[in-house]
């Protein structure tokens, strides 16, 4: 903020909270020219009014917020650029990136200076660090089989993921089931850890402009048939002759393709749904899939124990 | 009661009399898609997946419909009548008060089809679209030549208070509404805010809170320093606490957008002003709702038999406790509790139930008889009925979300030893279930009060005069 409006913002709310003790001071000195108790010798509509003074307790408690909130505006920022004298803040609010909030961070530590976000991050750390490098050390097998780490998994995975994955964590339209054994990435420890920490980002590109309406029913047809339903031979036909643009992802036997996140198209499980209505969208249109990236958010070891939750859900079965 | 016919000049009742029975009619229909879409809570099977019936569209009409349609009527009747009656002159234009009625009246029907469809602006209480909001301005501005017109033209010396409070609604309504609604169109349905980012938020919490500090306030206290000194038949308590009342509230409440963005994005400078200027609006507040209460001295009896100042001083006692609230939720260390809990919509519907509808309804109560030319309404004992099912409704609404509030608060601060959240989003909401339901019985009463309201006024006005004189009305008990 430049100087001209910290000085404008500083003046107009000193003058606001002045302007209130100057009126309370002129009301409390009746200045109205009328007898305390009195009325004010005008009517409205038969309306009249008396001047009694203000009572004395609520003006005992005005004074007492007014000096509050100079008490407050000393020791706080709120003064335009005037940072307070607790030097309080809540946050590095001018960082626009993580790269430079984690350098100034790296500044306060070493000036002794923490933002109060950065000084309840650091009380966490030290308060349950030490549990989560306990974790850490062990391989995420070991954990999928110790109650503790994969009761502090589902609370992890319930409060971050459960809105994408469900509650059960068997998914929704869009969102992997995850209890099953199909998976797009792979289902070992460390393919899921890697999703976790990187994100994926799926990219099934339309096929409209490419294949035409006919086309795409043809391929509709032989996809469907992949996983054993009943379809047009003759557009089955038609369709796999088409397959081989597919099958660059899916494969030529259309198995998926786990280095793409290609899905597996001859089981029955469907990511967008299993209508034929549904393929063909898929097919005329695309789809984008996102899966977030949590090294940033969650940070590696909690993700390891998420990792560990998520994996222990297939094993059962 | 204390209406003493006195020679007065031929008042335009007309443009009174069609805001307030509006009044009753949009205060059924806002407040029964209230009640609809708190039933959506605990049962979303109601919106049928039709699009023009889910909360998210019905929401804002359910808020436009309360505040602008309900207590934007509300405000047009009374400030009319009493600028009129207190300046002892006729309005300064009739075609501009037929103007305001028909114009806002077309504001309401506009904003209750435009919403359904989707047509929104996204900006809380702000939804119209530009060509509506320009409708709207087109609207106030007339509203406020009329008014001041009629300021400037009036017989008495002096300003009575209950002008200024309405003076001072209309001009910052103004101000704010212009001032939020600034926006490019790209289409004639649809609009981008000029402003960005967290200039976009603090320009829209500096509109929305004084949305309720100007609007839902400012003007409903002008409604107060009049109808509850002529329904008591008292003076006003002190003509020094209502300049104080008036000049500190309309200083600092300006101020006080920032606490609905505690936490977020918004300088840290900005929340700790919204705060201090919150907190301080405390004690002026307050020093009205002891100016109205104090007025009834001398005649607390009178609230033995008169449902009417019952209206009106609880509606006062609403507003004393609603204002009390509001200060320490903005208190940041509060506000870590409260925020995106329903102790926010607590808060709210005991300021816009409890207060606004409230005082609206005992001043409606006041004006239909005189405008109808009646000695009275046709029940007073339905009156109190009334009074009743809005009490009990008002509270049963009010502490069911003060529970499920402060429940979810706890509940999503709660962490285990791990440092993990105890409970996940899903099991706060299911927590809150019972509180729904309740929420939702006592928004039944309320409405059930609001037909009863309806009914009455029909009847008040459907029969003849002596049919009255011939029939006393029994006083309730």
């Amino acid at each position: 903020m430049s100087s001209f409006w910290s000085i404008w913002v500083s003046v107009i709310t000193l003058g606001s909270i002045l302007g209130c003790y100057l009126l309370l001071r002129w009301c409390l000195l009746n200045k109205t020219g009328v007898e305390e108790g009195d009325d004010m010798h005008h009517s409205f509509d038969g309306i009249i009014e008396i001047n009694n003074p203000l009572p004395r307790w609520w003006t005992i408690l005005f004074y007492i917020v007014l000096v509050w909130g100079l008490i407050y505006l000393a020791a706080y920022p709120g003064l335009g650029n005037f940072a307070g004298l607790l030097g309080w803040k809540s946050s590095n609010q001018n960082i626009q990136s993580l790269a430079e909030s984690r350098e100034a961070v790296e500044l306060a530590k070493q000036n002794g200076e923490l933002v109060q976000y950065d000084r309840e991050i650091a009380q966490a750390e030290e308060r349950f660090g030490p549990i989560f490098d306990k974790y850490a050390s062990q391989p995420i097998e070991v954990l999928a089989k110790d109650e503790e780490a994969l009761k502090i998994g589902q609370r992890l995975f319930l409060q971050n993921c459960s809105q994408c994955h469900g509650s059960d964590a068997r998914g929704q339209r869009g969102f992997p089931n995850l209890t099953d054994n199909d998976w797009l990435y792979g289902g070992t420890p460390a393919k899921i850890k890697e999703t976790l920490l990187n994100g994926r980002n799926a990219m099934m590109p339309a096929w409209l402009d490419a294949f035409g309406e006919q086309g795409i029913e043809e391929v509709v047809a032989y996809t469907l048939s992949l996983s054993g339903r009943q379809v047009d031979q003759q557009l089955k036909e038609a369709g796999e002759a088409r397959f081989a643009a597919c099958a660059a992802c899916h494969g030529p036997d259309g198995k998926g393709n786990q280095a793409f996140g290609a899905p597996n198209l001859t089981d029955n499980i469907w990511l967008y749904g299993s209508t034929k209505e549904t393929v063909t969208e898929t097919l005329k249109y695309g789809r984008a899939g996102v899966m977030p990236s949590f090294k940033d958010t969650l940070g590696e070891k909690k993700v390891h124990l998420v990792s560990a939750y998520v994996y222990s859900l297939s094993q059962d079965n | 009661m204390s209406e003493i016919s006195q020679a007065h000049p031929d008042y335009n009742y007309k443009v009174v009399r069609q805001f307030a029975v509006m009044t009753v009619v949009w205060g059924i229909v806002g407040m029964a898609v209230g009640v609809f879409i708190a039933a959506q809570l605990f049962l979303p099977a109601l919106n049928f997946d039709i699009p023009y019936l889910t909360f998210s569209r019905l929401r804002p009409l359910h808020t436009n419909a309360v505040i602008f349609a309900f207590g934007g009527c509300a405000l047009f009747a009374t400030s009319y009548y009493v600028v009129q009656r207190t300046s002892q002159v006729r309005l300064f234009s009739d075609k501009l008060a037929s103007f305001t009625f028909w114009g806002w009246q077309a504001v309401i029907v506009l904003a209750a089809i435009t919403l359904p469809l989707g047509i929104t602006s996204s900006k809380e209480y702000a939804e119209l679209e530009w060509p509506i909001d320009i409708l709207i301005t087109l609207v106030w501005v007339a509203y406020i030549i009329n008014f001041f017109g009629t300021v400037i033209i009036r017989r008495t010396s002096h300003i009575y208070v209950a002008n200024w409070f309405f003076g001072a609604f209309m001009l910052t309504v103004a101000v704010l509404h212009i001032g939020n609604s600034m926006a490019i169109p790209v289409s004639f349905t649809k609009s981008y805010s000029l402003y960005a980012g967290a200039v976009d938020a603090m320009m829209q919490w500096w509109y929305g809170h004084n949305a309720v500090g100007f609007f839902l306030t400012a003007g409903f206290l002008g409604m107060m320093y009049y109808f509850v000194p002529k329904q008591a038949g008292r003076p006003v308590y002190s003509y020094r606490l209502s300049v104080i009342h008036f000049w500190a509230l309309i200083s600092l409440y300006i101020w006080a957008g920032p606490h609905h963005l505690h936490y977020t994005a918004l300088p840290d400078w900005t929340q700790s002003l919204g705060m201090v200027m919150s907190v301080i609006l405390f004690v002026p507040s307050w020093g009205g709702m002891i100016n109205g209460i104090m007025t009834l001295s001398g005649a607390w009896h009178k609230l033995r038999t008169d449902p009417i100042l019952r209206f009106l001083i609880v509606s006062l006692s609403f507003y004393g406790m609603s204002t009390f609230e509001g200060p320490m939720m903005a208190i940041k260390t509060v506000n870590a509790l409260s925020h995106y809990t329903d102790w926010t919509i607590g808060h709210v519907h005991s300021g816009a139930l409890g207060w606004v509808a409230m005082v609206s309804i005992g001043s409606i109560y006041h004006l239909i008889p005189i405008l109808f030319d009646r000695p009275s309404m046709y029940s007073v004992k339905w009156v109190n009925v009334h009074f009743w099912l809005a009490t009990i409704g008002v509270v049963l609404y009010i502490v069911a979300m003060w529970m499920s509030g402060v429940l979810q608060g706890l509940m999503w601060r709660a962490v285990n030893a791990d440092g993990t959240l105890t409970y996940s989003f899903v099991e706060s909401l299911e927590a809150s279930y019972p509180f729904y339901v309740v929420r939702f019985i006592g928004g039944v009463f309320v409405v059930a009060g609001m037909l009863l309201m309806a009914w009455n006024v029909y009847k008040t006005i459907r029969t003849p005069r002596e049919a009255f004189d011939a029939e006393p009305q029994a006083q309730a008990a």
